[in-house]
């Protein structure tokens, strides 16, 4: 079973991602699993949301403490969120920045992280550059299909497709390829010295 | 020569008598084919005045809707009088479902009705006043807001006598209830309390808004037909007098309903989309003490030397009702 | 077809499949979502004929579907937490006048404290309603119990609730096959009400019943749910042989064979608790559960029968009975012989405390060991509980508990 804990805040469409990677997996024939962290949050709050994808039926109903995934969406939550709480040692962080990644002050879960397990991504610049709207979360999406190969990018474009209609559809796949490629490149340039 | 003012021989008042008026005019139920919706055999006190406005008023909707209705009840005296099982009076389709959801329980029919079609069936709702002012405002109000197509109708005593006369929003001030005894300085029930439901419904902005009494019959069943003109929700609240609660002579049930309005204590008035569109003005104006004074609820007002300034008070809510509806006799 | 989708939303996808004619509701976390696809579906004309009400109240809910009910129309509605308790005289009511309203239950908790999380308080505070009260493990048995209420309610004249977790099944996202229309209107005849408010056949219902007749007509009501208690199981075997899925039904045996301690559990947690089991059976401990999909009518002899053989039975509940304890457990021991296992109760999950598979073990663990008392409360943080006991004897004005137990885990008394 691959988890993913997404971390935003109320209005980054932190659930709708998780729902979208669910349904993503489940375009690929996998079980899959998505629900949010039950809260009465507004607008700007801390949320977290989570899904689980597998090949077998998923039967658990405990939210994710051990998640093979994180993806920040906000990084101002970093010192307000355990974000990194129970990431598993050969686990995947995915950080929503246009600044390098040694400049956020993540902790040493994540420095502990095997190479080419995190990213960081300009999420909400490429949003606004798409979609027009300062919403992260499929970026980042593209960037997780980059990051991990849990989920293809077409099953991302198909799921994405499914829930916008044509045009704001159209622009979403844009951004999450957009940001798909990016992370590509970074996991190449992190890999060829060792090729 | 003293001059003497015609009376009607029939009823020995003002009013017009069935037989003088053309067929058209009369009541429905001088027809031999009225419905008898509420029929004889029922368990209601001798001179009960709800029962008999709930028999004009609910043989008035059948007329006008051709006998396609429904009728709601909220739980209260017209409730139990009307089934002591295995007998009912009632000979229309009838539901009782609970106290305070009279207003929507009828709602969830007119939906029904709606939904398979037969929106030739019509929905009267119909409570006591603690069934409407009280316990059921919240539902009555989600019913007015929404527009469902309802007549509701309110059976106002000014009380619960169901239970034993306690007071409910519609008790008037001074009245002695068993939860308002006529004690200390301020006897009965208090003044500045109490909701006036027809100007609340007015304030909906609902299609149709009536007051009648059961004093003018002709006049009651003529604003259920008007109501039953319209769609959407539309309410009509009527004083009925109740012998046992207001400590009134069962044969003095009319009488009382007259002084009431005759008084300008109860104004009875239509309206239309929040708008006041008539009146039935005064014929010959009485003070409120002749319609306190045959009721043992506010005999307090009158033994010994008497509350003139309650009785003053009282005159004065009657006054502000002649000047708000414009119910002053033509003469004045 | 099989789609990745939230509950609520199959839910309301297969409710509308049902055609009711009128839906009602009031809105309430975490119901919404369920009557909100329902209210578009009715305003866009793909569920018509049909009459949505967005009440003032959920006591004006149910009322509003009594009166559909008792006009003859096929009604729905849901609800969660504090909006049944709003509803309660009105709940009690439809089921005393035989009328078969469907109702979802987005299982919630009751405050206070206010807590608008998953726990079964509030269908265990209606347990004895009239209702017949079934419970889903998962979305797709959720939607697939909405088609068989309709059946059951509509059969037997009472009303169903469907209970479902709140939040952690109406608002998941997983695969559910939603069932064809076709196969809706097989399964699902046009209602024919035993009773009907109809001006050219009319009948009075609801009058007063005294002394004399009460005790018979709330009889006729108790042998209806027995009824229920036989055909509910033939419906489930009739919607399984048309769809293929073992959707309600009376019980849920899982690994019931030779075990010799049997979880018995209700709802989403079950998933949870076989996992467990699967993992304990793997150490090869002769473990098992028992769901029970049908709470009321209780199936006492499905359930001694289930129990038979077992040495130890843990019933895990999301609620319980304040100065009694487990409300499930008591059935169960009324269910259970004189000379039966040993029962314990483990109220958990309270309020939306998770339960895990670790915690599922952890119990079975110390049921094994024989230190599991009768009565235990799950991941109960002792030190917390102390503290607020000290403070009010220390003090007659120690403030509103509640706030001071917030007090002491924010500021790190307690472990989460």
């Amino acid at each position: 079973m691959f988890q993913v804990r997404i971390h935003g805040r109320g209005g980054q469409g932190v659930v709708t991602a998780a729902e979208l990677l669910a349904v993503a997996a489940f375009d690929r024939g996998r079980h899959a699993q998505a629900f949010p962290s039950f809260g009465s949050e507004r607008t700007g709050a801390p949320v977290v949301s989570y899904c689980r994808i597998d090949d077998h039926e998923i039967r658990t109903r405990e939210p994710i403490d051990a998640p093979d995934a994180v993806i920040v969406q906000d990084v101002t939550l970093v010192h307000h969120v355990d974000l990194f709480g129970g990431l598993r040692p050969s686990g995947y962080v995915l950080v929503n920045t246009s600044l390098p990644l040694g400049e956020l002050g993540l902790d040493d879960n994540v420095a502990a992280l095997p190479g080419g397990h995190v990213a960081g991504c300009p999420a909400t610049e490429l949003a606004l550059a798409h979609v027009g709207r300062a919403v992260p979360n499929v970026p980042l999406l593209g960037a997780f299909c980059a990051l991990t190969g849990e989920v293809p990018l077409e099953a991302l474009a198909r799921a994405l497709r499914h829930r916008f209609a044509r045009e704001v559809a159209e622009r979403n796949v844009a951004a999450a390829s957009a940001a798909f490629d990016l992370v590509r490149d970074l996991e190449e340039a992190h890999r060829a010295p060792t090729a | 020569m003293t001059e003497t003012r015609v009376h009607f021989y029939q009823v020995g008042s003002f009013a017009v008598g069935n037989r003088l008026l053309s067929d058209a005019d009369r009541t429905v139920q001088a027809s031999p084919e009225r419905t008898n919706s509420l029929d004889a055999g029922h368990r209601a006190c001798q001179g009960c005045g709800e029962a008999l406005g709930a028999r004009y008023a609910l043989d008035a909707a059948m007329r006008a809707t051709g006998g396609r209705l429904v009728a709601v009840n909220a739980t209260g005296c017209l409730e139990v009088f009307s089934t002591p099982f295995p007998e009912t009076s009632w000979r229309i389709a009838w539901l009782h479902s609970l106290f305070g959801n009279a207003p929507a329980v009828a709602t969830g029919v007119a939906a029904a009705m709606r939904a398979k079609g037969r929106d030739d069936v019509r929905v009267v709702g119909q409570a006591g006043d603690g069934g409407t002012v009280d316990i059921g405002f919240g539902t009555l109000s989600g019913l007015f807001e929404r527009n469902d197509d309802v007549l509701f109708i309110c059976y106002d005593n000014e009380g619960y006598m169901n239970t034993g006369v306690q007071r409910s929003a519609a008790t008037p001030p001074t009245a002695r209830t068993a939860t308002s005894e006529a004690l200390g300085a301020d006897p009965g029930n208090v003044f500045g309390q109490g909701k006036d439901l027809p100007r609340l419904a007015m304030a909906h902005d609902i299609p149709y808004v009536a007051t009648a009494t059961v004093a003018d019959l002709h006049d009651l069943e003529r604003k259920v037909e008007r109501a039953m003109t319209f769609r959407g929700a539309r309410y009509l609240h009527v004083l009925v007098p109740c012998p046992l609660g207001w400590g009134a002579a069962s044969a003095d049930t009319v009488r009382l309903a007259r002084l009431a309005a005759e008084s300008g204590f109860f104004p009875v008035f239509e309206a239309e989309h929040g708008v006041v569109t008539g009146v039935r003005r005064i014929r010959r104006r009485v003070g409120v003490e002749e319609y306190l004074r045959p009721q043992r609820r506010f005999a307090h007002l009158f033994a010994g030397e008497g509350r003139p300034d309650l009785v003053a008070r009282l005159q004065a809510l009657a006054d502000a009702n002649i000047q708000r509806y414009g119910l002053a006799p033509e003469e004045e | 077809m099989l789609q990745q989708l939230e509950g609520s939303r199959a839910v309301a996808e297969t409710v509308a499949r049902c055609r009711p004619e009128v839906v009602c509701a009031y809105p309430i976390s975490p119901q919404t979502h369920i009557i909100e696809a329902l209210g578009a579906m009715v305003k866009d004309g793909r569920l018509a004929p049909c009459e949505f009400i967005n009440v003032e109240s959920e006591y004006a809910a149910m009322s509003v579907s009594i009166g559909a009910s008792a006009a003859g129309a096929r009604t729905y509605t849901a609800t969660a937490s504090q909006g049944l308790l709003f509803m309660i005289e009105a709940v009690y009511n439809a089921a005393g006048l035989g009328l078969p309203v469907v109702m979802t239950l987005a299982n919630r908790a009751i405050g206070a404290p206010i807590n608008i999380w998953n726990d079964h308080s509030d269908a265990m505070a209606v347990r004895d309603a009239g209702w017949i009260q079934l419970f889903a493990e998962t979305n797709q048995e959720a939607a697939d119990l909405h088609v068989q209420a309709f059946r059951l309610a509509e059969a037997l004249s009472v009303p169903v609730m469907v209970c479902m977790d709140g939040f952690i099944l109406t608002h998941a996202v997983e695969a559910v096959d939603l069932i064809d229309q076709a196969v809706v209107d097989s399964f699902l005849p046009p209602y024919e009400p035993r009773q009907v408010l109809d001006p050219d056949d009319p009948v009075s219902i609801g009058a007063m019943v005294g002394p004399e007749a009460f005790e018979e007509v709330r009889y006729l009501a108790h042998l209806r749910q027995l009824d229920a208690l036989e055909l509910i199981p033939s419906v489930a075997e009739e919607f399984a042989a048309l769809t293929g899925r073992a959707s309600g039904g009376l019980l849920h045996p899982y690994r019931l064979e030779d075990a010799e301690t049997v979880i018995v559990a209700m709802g989403s947690v079950l998933g949870t608790i076989k996992d467990a089991v699967d993992a304990r059976r793997e150490a090869g401990e002769r473990v098992g559960v028992l769901g029970v999909a049908a709470f009321r009518p209780f199936p006492i002899a499905a359930v001694a029968d289930a129990l038979h053989g077992a040495r130890r039975v843990i019933v895990v509940e999301k609620a319980f009975s304040l100065g009694m304890g487990g409300v499930l457990a008591t059935d169960v021991a009324t269910a259970s012989p004189a000379s039966g296992p040993d029962l314990a109760t483990v109220v958990a999950g309270l309020g939306g405390r998770p339960i895990t598979r670790r915690d599922v073990e952890g119990v079975l663990e110390r049921s094994a060991r024989g230190t599991l008392p009768r009565l235990s409360f799950l991941n109960l943080d002792e030190d917390v509980v102390a503290r607020e006991r000290a403070r009010m004897a220390a003090s007659r004005r120690s403030g509103p508990f509640a706030e001071n137990v917030l007090r002491d885990v924010a500021t790190g008394g307690a472990r989460r």
